[in-house]
């Protein structure tokens, strides 16, 4: 089955076509990859369909058998992440184009597609040298995408993140490198194998590898110690791009879920207790660290980068148990807070571009201050996890799961804490945007009235009203949040049969590494 | 063979890692470059060493050869860090043109919102 390929050759083939054909004719290249993006969709419904009935596909590029080759799998994870990513990509790309962000600066459709490509490849792929270089693609993709549109503080944030990154990425290079001096092998499904014959006494080399793979993948998914890259990124970076980026932090989670869960997982006895001992008290921390984050900005940009930084505290909680259950809320929580940051963001990006900052202080209403609060308050209470949209049903299945012993005192408490100062935090901003505004326009407007008609020259014309294309995207983002609630259980009970799915490491060995060819 | 290889890495990603805990942008990106060569010189080095030997299996008799397939990863990773070094050397080239400042650091007198006049409308 080719169609396994097709998120990752579809916008690779895309992305040049756009960059070099369609570069000076905008109209031209928001149509191609707004037809990609739909195109992704649907291969991407197709994907999981497929994947559905519960057994692996292996695709083999080049036809090699598995550990000689590269190979792609597809089972009921990627297919859910390949689905997930392209929905949040096709409402971002909307919001984009419905703004005029993609005029802005150059070639943004091109590396947006750059972007789909890594991305997809990351989840589908079934190599961890392949993992680099998907990595890779999207980090230079995303390195464009940073500082498009340029201006000052973008640039400088820029810099620290493409320093970071490449920090990071070398990282993972020393990983792989030792990975592959103690095990022979970079496939995820051979190197189980290979990990598991390994007598724990032995395995101090690849408990190293396993350790420095969790840092590189903890840098990606924003956790504490190295999650301050995020907030500058985030809040610098054009709204657009940070509702698209909050796909890249899950890129980190879903890397620990597969490699920590296959590879050095439960069950092998050298290196199974290492990720849990490491993630869960870094997952604490990172919760309470988005909270006062989030209650101590004074801007709105970094307020949401901060709310996102406490949602992955939430979701790295619930991975760090490594069980079925555990993993579930963790997958249904990992949708929820990609679509809830990035309904932020959208929300954000509207009132913003209308007022003369996002500092969190009062300043004159602009126009549909109703219509934009009452969207700010729906996605603020998606990511706080209030009911009714799907942040509190999320909440909800974490705590639900971690009810072992010695966690669930830390882990209720940070989670429970932490929501409580986020929702102060967004009552907070929410309250300094729309609310505390609504009293100052009637001076404003008092004065623009006794004034002339005209308004003073080098004054310009108040701000549009966003037109209904413009909003669309941040309702369709909070419609998902509904329809996740709406549909709580059907998809809790997919994402279960993913998980467990996730943990028949032997299923997925068996369908990478056929026994009849392993001789 | 193997204390010169090991002496190199550790010294090489020594000197990146002093390097990129600089405050200006210029040592930052000599020392990414170097971790980079330290880290290829690793990948290289992760086949085990085999001096004089080629990358080949022979069909005469038991002749040793050495792991291709780190030589591979190598060659992926410089064209990668070759690549990503180019594009932190254009940002960083951005960054300090429009700054006036090539401190790798945001202080927080940067800290404010001053975005360029177009996306306020």
């Amino acid at each position: 089955m080719h169609w396994i390929i097709v998120p990752v050759v579809l916008p690779a083939l895309l992305a040049p076509v756009i960059g070099f054909v369609m570069r000076h004719d905008i109209t031209l290249a928001r149509a191609a990859s707004v037809a990609g993006t739909l195109a992704l969709v649907a291969v991407a419904l197709g994907l999981t369909a497929a994947a559905a009935d519960g057994t692996p596909q292996v695709y083999r590029l080049g036809d090699w058998p598995a550990p000689f080759g590269i190979v792609l799998v597809l089972d009921r994870l990627s297919a859910v992440m390949v689905l997930l990513t392209s929905v949040l990509a096709l409402i971002v790309l909307i919001h984009a184009i419905a703004t005029g962000w993609d005029d802005r600066g150059r070639h943004f459709h091109a590396l947006f597609q750059f972007q789909l490509m890594g991305v997809c490849g990351a989840f589908l792929t079934g190599d961890v040298f392949n993992l680099f270089v998907f990595f890779e693609v999207l980090l230079i993709a995303s390195y464009g995408l940073m500082i498009h549109s340029g201006g000052r503080a973008r640039m400088r944030a820029g810099l620290q993140y493409v320093v970071m990154n490449l920090a990071g990425s070398t990282l993972f290079l020393f990983a792989l490198g030792t990975l592959y001096a103690s095990t022979g092998t970079l496939n995820i499904a051979d190197m189980a194998l290979r990990i598991a014959e390994i007598p724990p006494e032995e395995a101090a080399l690849v408990r190293v590898a396993a350790l420095l793979l969790m840092i590189v993948f903890a840098v990606k998914a924003a956790l504490f110690p190295v999650q301050f890259w995020l907030p500058a990124t985030y809040a610098n970076a054009p709204a657009p791009v940070a509702a698209l980026f909050a796909i890249m932090t899950k890129v980190g989670a879903y890397a620990i879920l597969r490699v920590h869960t296959v590879a050095f997982g439960p069950g092998i006895e050298g290196t199974e207790d290492l990720a849990a001992t490491w993630l869960f008290p870094a997952a604490i921390v990172t919760i309470l660290l988005g909270a006062v984050g989030v209650l101590g900005a004074r801007r709105l940009m970094p307020l949401i980068a901060f709310s996102v930084i406490g949602s992955m505290g939430t979701l790295l909680v619930a991975v760090a148990a490594f069980s079925p259950g555990a993993t579930m809320a963790a997958l249904y929580y990992m949708v929820h807070s990609t679509f809830a940051a990035a309904a932020l963001f959208l929300v954000a990006d509207l009132v913003v571009s209308r007022r003369a900052g996002d500092s969190l202080t009062p300043a004159a209403a602009t126009v549909q201050n109703g219509l934009f609060a009452a969207l700010f308050f729906g996605a603020a209470i998606a990511m706080a996890g209030m009911p009714p949209l799907s942040g509190f049903l999320g909440k909800l299945l974490v705590l639900d799961a971690l009810r072992a012993p010695g966690d669930m005192a830390w882990a209720w408490g940070a989670i429970l804490g932490g929501s409580l100062v986020t929702i102060v935090g967004f009552a907070r901003a929410g309250s300094a945007l729309f609310w505390k505004s609504t009293a100052i326009a009637l001076p404003a407007a008092d004065e623009a009235a006794s004034a002339e008609e005209a308004p003073p020259p080098g004054r310009r014309p108040g701000p549009a009203p966003a037109a209904a294309m413009e909003i669309a995207p941040s309702l369709a983002a909070l419609t998902v949040l509904g329809a996740l609630a709406v549909f709580a259980g059907p998809v809790a009970g997919y994402l279960e049969d993913t998980a467990t799915q996730l943990f028949d490491r032997d299923g997925y060995i068996g369908a990478v590494l056929p026994p009849t060819e392993e001789g | 063979m193997e204390l010169i290889v090991a002496s190199a890495v550790g010294t090489l990603t020594a000197g990146g890692v002093y390097l990129i805990l600089r405050l200006r942008s210029f040592p930052v990106i000599l020392g990414l470059a170097l971790l980079s060569y330290a880290v290829n010189i690793f990948l290289f080095s992760s086949g085990r060493l085999a001096v004089d030997m080629a990358p080949v299996l022979s069909p005469y008799g038991d002749a040793g050869y050495t792991d291709p397939l780190p030589q591979a990863l190598v060659l992926t990773a410089i064209v990668i860090s070759f690549g990503m070094t180019a594009v932190l050397v254009m940002v960083g080239l951005g960054a300090y043109l429009e700054a006036d400042s090539d401190e790798i650091d945001i202080g927080p007198e940067d800290d404010t919102d001053d975005r360029p006049e177009a996306e306020v409308r």
